[in-house]
Formats: structure tokens, C-alpha cells, sequence
């Protein structure tokens, strides 16, 4: 297996305009990842399925991740002139990370037999924004997955040939894989329409013979 | 290669001339749980068909992240009920990535019998199933249940439980085997073989059942693999694709086993692969049994309690029963993952369901789906 910065090399001379990063592991599995620009991604992606010595034509599991917007403080030294003598100062100093919405894709080989590599796809922000490069086209195994993404986290996935949800019900609104998801208060809320149906029942019901003695089965209002 | 394996298109709910849209399930005896297909038909043919999924969804995931990483063992049982050992064991074995932990030999060996014990229940009961759907009701899943309770008794007497095991740990196992174990466990084994002739003589060469599954829902290799397609179903299209042997996770590489392939990727070859695969666990928990050492189960220097993985991400896959079982785990170095994903194998092999059932009739669609292997607990989590 190639490390990942070779592999980075080789997309960026074979990709012109790719722009490729690498995304240190730092844990012990040692799994490092590479994030691919969104305009690039479907033509990065083809060819880490398509080149001779990678042939990643598996992609084994897409996964969605929220990256809310957080704040990293950095002690940072400064030189400031304290009662009239210069001195270093130790501040801290607080940064805003925005927020953003990831795909993670974990691609294998089933010709050469190696893997994984990893490659994530970055959202400009958790809004508008939220729109990732459909890779269904490249794999048709993240036909269910981004679907899956779509439906839990809100990420639009351009190029998808059926983007709907698939695990909440269609009127569904939130996006409940998302940290700041806050659950409803209404925990009995269900999406079938009891009362139209009742209504409705009434009707069909009306007329139905009570020859045999059995009772209404239809509940009247008086 | 051909550069774009395009999916058919959306659902409309519009009928054309002639076709009659119906909804299968989720109350259906043959969706093997709460599963439903629109499906399209045209007379008999199936022109569309649409799974819709989530009746059973409980939002697994965000619960694990709710959860200490110990926390979601046990909650990994209710995935694929029919085989919680093996997704303990990837848990585990993800959780073991993740932090770097190592795993004493007898654990490995435990964890390899009752992985290979789980493969031949789930693959009995499933042959059991899938003549259940052709019409062949009740009497060959009840031969099949005979010999999937033997081997669910050796899980009770073990863990305690039948199905819902709660087994491994991360660095091992909870408890160790005694010998009556070990030796009631062999006997259960050397016994197998007999379940599988009898299967051979009544089963395998009927002529029902070659009419009913051979040529139905065929699969070509490439589009089994651009799509995913994990375990026996994949196999059965010819991908020779084994983790057990491309990965050699756990004590895997010490055993010699041969990988089923089938040829024409139908419903025919993806039973049989269960069929043949079945010998081939025999024979590894007989070297698994013959091999065991005596020592600990559990790695004395993992703390149970208040564990907290380094920061980093662990991707880690398994060979489970129905294909492959992945879990990928985040850790920001809290008690907690901070996301934790689950690679469901039956939820990505019906990927290709409507692919399968395009072209064939009604009745067939039962056949194509019971031959997948679904449990709904995972599909839908």
C-alpha cells in the first residue's frame, strides 16, 4: 500500500486543480484520511477507482459527520510592556472554528485485495451550504448510505439519482444525527392522520346492516 | 469497466396503461420483519420496486454516542439478533483499534468458536427460512431450528443468554469456557455433519427448488461489487472476497478453510454458498477445539471502568454471518465516542434488490429477498 501522501501526489498530478490534504490519525489504528475538495471529488474519485495500482473499486461505508461550530483556545506568547518594562506574556487567545458537515468514504480493493484508504468530503457550512458531490455514480454502494447521510444530517448530495429520506418518515422535518438536534416534546406526535381517517371510517360505515344484531362498530358523537 | 452504474430511477406514484402498484409488507410473513416494497407490476412482472426502510429505526447511532463506549456492548446485540457473538466481536475488535489494545490467545480462540458457532446457526436457520418463502412451510426451519438450539443452549450456558449475549470485552471475553463446555461444544460439532447430509439428501438437489431459485435475480460480479455486496451473496457471484482471509483479523490465518464461489450469482448459488460454507465453519471450529491453550480470557491491563480511548478514528470490518459487519468509531478522548457508526451488511446488499427483482414475477421476489438474508434490526437500526 502507497502512503497517503504519495497517493495525494499522484490525484494531484493526475487531477489537475485537486486539492488534496492529508488528515493525520492520531490514535493508535494509525487510519490516515485524505479531504478532497468538493469540485474535484467525482473526478478524484474515479480515478482512485480506476488507476492500476490502486483499483479501490469497493467502497465499503460512507459514514456522516457533524463538526459543530466550536471555539479552541491558544495560549499564545506575548511581549507587552507591563509598569513601564517589557515582558512576555503567556494570553490566551480564543479562535472560532465554523462548523461544517462531513462525508467519510472508506474505500477498499476486492481485485488487489488492500485498504483501506479514507477520504472525506467537506460541507461549506451546516446551512445552505450542506452540499457534497454525489459518489453514487463512482460506487453504487453509497446509493443507501448518502441517502442515509441526507436523510440524518441534512447534507444535499449533488448528482444523487434518488435523494429522499429513507430511515425518518418523508414529512419529517430535523435532522437527528445532528449534535445541537434537540428532540420534539410531543413524543406521541405520529405522522398518520387518525382523525381524517376516523372521519372517513364513519362514513363507509353508515349504512352497514345491523340484521345480523351486532352492534355499530362506529362510535357516534352523541 | 464500464464508467456508470446508474441505479433505476425514482418512485412515482402515478400509474401508467395496464400496471397495478402494490405495497408488500411491513406486515408480510415473508419480509422477515417489518420491511415493506412498492412494488410496480405489470400481469405478474415486476417493472419497479421501491424498499422503503425505518419501521424498526430507533436511531442506534445516536444513542451509542449518548452512551460510554462499554455501554453500547450489549446494545450491539439487538442489531442482527440472530448473531449478537459476531457483533460483539466487531465492536470489540473496533474498540480494540481504536484504543490499541491487545487480546490474550484463549479469548481469541473463544471469540473464533462462538463466531463460528453464530455463522452455523444463522446459516441453518436461513436455509430454514428461504424454503419457508418458497412454500415449503414449517417442516425444514423446524429441522433447521433443532440444530440452531443446541447451539443457542451452549451461548445460555456460557453467557447466560440465548440471543442476546453481551459476550466479549473490549481486551477479551466476559467469562472463561469450562471444559464440560469445550467438550459438549465438540460434541455438538462432530454431530453437525449429519444435519448437513440430510440437508444434501432432501434439499439441496429437489427439483422444486432448482426450478424455483436457479436463474432468478442473477447478479454479474461487477455490479456485486460496485454496489457493496458483502458475504455469501457476494461469493455466489464469483468475487472471491473472504475478510476472513483477506483481512486475517483475530487467529484467522492458523486455520485453513476453502472460500465457496459460486458462478451464476442466482438465488440457486447464493443458498448453496450458505450450503457450502457450512462444511468449511465445521471444519475450522474442529481445529479451533482441537487448538485451544489454557491461560486468561481477558487482558488484565484494560480498565473497565471510566475508559477513555485516545483521541483518533478506528475503521474496522469483520466477516459476520450475513457479510460484513464494520463499525467506525470516533474518539475526542472522552468517555464517549463522538461518532459512532455502524456498517450494516444486510442493510447495503439490498442495494441491489430492485436490480434483482426487475424482469421476474411477484412470487420470485420473496424467493430473491429471502435468499439476501435480512434481519431488520440491523437494516433498519
Amino acid at each position: 500500500m502507497e502512503t497517503s501522501e504519495g497517493i495525494k501526489a499522484r490525484i494531484e498530478s493526475a487531477v489537475p486543480g485537486a486539492k488534496v490534504s492529508v488528515v493525520e490519525n492520531p490514535g493508535p489504528a494509525k487510519q490516515h484520511s485524505l479531504a478532497i475538495d468538493n469540485a474535484h471529488a467525482v473526478a478524484v474519485a474515479k480515478f482512485l477507482r480506476n488507476d492500476s495500482a490502486l483499483r479501490l473499486d469497493f467502497c465499503s461505508n460512507v459514514t456522516g459527520v457533524d463538526w459543530p461550530e466550536r471555539v479552541v483556545n491558544t495560549k499564545v506568547k506575548v511581549k507587552k510592556t507591563v509598569e513601564g518594562a517589557e515582558q512576555e506574556v503567556e494570553e490566551t487567545r480564543e479562535e472560532t472554528v465554523p462548523g461544517f458537515l462531513e462525508a467519510v468514504y472508506h474505500l477498499y480493493s476486492m481485485a488487489l485485495k488492500h485498504g483501506p484508504i479514507v477520504i472525506r468530503t467537506r460541507t461549506a457550512d451546516r446551512g445552505d451550504g450542506a452540499v457534497l458531490p454525489s459518489l453514487t455514480p463512482v460506487w453504487r454502494s453509497a446509493e443507501f448510505q448518502e441517502r442515509e447521510i441526507f436523510d440524518l444530517y441534512g447534507v444535499r448530495f449533488d448528482g444523487h439519482p434518488d435523494l429522499r429520506r429513507i430511515l425518518m418518515w418523508d414529512e419529517f422535518e430535523d435532522f437527528p444525527m445532528r449534535k445541537d438536534y434537540a428532540p420534539p416534546d410531543d413524543y406521541e406526535y405520529e405522522p398518520t392522520a387518525h382523525g381524517e381517517v376516523l372521519e372517513k371510517a364513519k362514513i363507509h360505515f353508515s349504512n352497514r346492516p345491523q340484521a345480523d344484531g351486532c352492534e355499530s362498530i362506529t362510535q357516534t358523537a352523541d | 469497466m464500464h464508467d456508470v452504474l446508474t441505479p433505476p430511477a425514482g418512485m412515482t406514484s402515478t400509474l401508467e396503461d395496464g400496471l397495478l402498484e402494490i405495497s408488500m409488507g411491513p406486515q408480510h410473513p415473508s419480509t422477515h420483519g417489518v420491511f415493506r416494497m412498492n412494488v410496480v407490476l405489470d400481469g405478474e412482472t415486476v417493472v419497479k420496486l421501491k424498499p422503503v426502510f425505518g419501521y424498526l429505526h430507533r436511531n442506534h447511532e445516536k444513542i451509542g454516542e449518548g452512551t460510554s463506549y462499554l455501554g453500547s456492548m450489549p446494545y450491539t446485540d439487538r442489531l442482527d439478533y440472530f448473531c449478537s457473538m459476531t457483533n460483539n466481536w466487531a465492536y470489540a475488535l473496533a474498540v480494540e483499534k481504536l484504543a490499541g489494545i491487545e487480546v490474550p490467545e484463549r479469548a481469541e480462540y473463544l471469540r473464533v468458536i462462538l463466531a463460528e458457532l453464530t455463522r452455523l446457526q444463522n446459516h441453518a436457520s436461513l436455509i430454514g427460512f428461504f424454503l419457508s418463502d418458497m412454500g415449503a412451510w414449517g417442516t425444514p426451519l423446524m429441522y433447521a431450528f433443532r440444530e440452531r438450539e443446541k447451539i443457542l443452549d451452549l451461548f445460555e450456558s456460557l453467557s447466560g443468554a440465548r440471543m442476546m449475549c453481551n459476550f466479549m470485552r473490549f481486551g477479551g471475553c466476559r467469562c472463561d469456557a469450562s471444559p464440560e463446555w469445550l467438550a459438549r461444544t465438540k460434541q455438538i460439532v462432530e454431530r453437525f455433519p449429519a444435519f448437513l447430509d440430510e440437508l444434501d439428501a432432501l434439499v439441496v438437489s429437489n427439483e422444486i427448488l432448482l426450478a424455483r431459485t436457479q436463474d432468478i435475480g442473477k447478479i454479474s460480479a461487477e455490479l456485486a461489487v460496485s454496489a457493496g455486496l458483502t458475504g455469501p451473496i457476494l461469493r455466489a457471484s464469483g468475487v472471491s472476497y473472504d475478510l476472513r482471509k483477506v483481512d486475517g483479523y483475530g487467529i484467522y490465518p492458523r486455520f485453513t478453510f476453502r472460500v465457496p464461489l459460486g458462478d451464476h450469482g442466482d438465488c440457486y448459488d447464493r443458498m448453496m454458498m450458505r450450503v457450502l460454507e457450512l462444511r468449511e465453519t465445521v471444519s475450522i471450529l474442529q481445529q479451533a477445539l482441537a487448538q485451544i491453550p489454557v491461560g486468561p480470557v481477558m487482558n488484565p491491563k484494560v480498565k473497565v471502568r471510566s475508559f477513555r480511548p485516545p483521541a483518533g478514528e478506528a475503521y474496522v470490518r469483520i466477516e459476520a454471518p450475513k457479510g460484513e459487519l464494520g463499525f467506525y468509531l470516533i474518539s475526542d478522548g472522552s468517555a464517549n465516542p463522538y461518532r459512532y457508526r455502524v456498517r450494516p451488511p444486510s442493510f447495503i446488499n439490498l442495494t441491489l434488490l430492485e436490480d434483482m427483482c426487475l424482469g421476474h414475477t411477484v412470487a420470485d421476489v420473496m424467493v430473491i429477498l429471502g435468499s439476501i438474508d435480512i434481519v431488520l434490526g440491523e437494516v433498519d437500526r
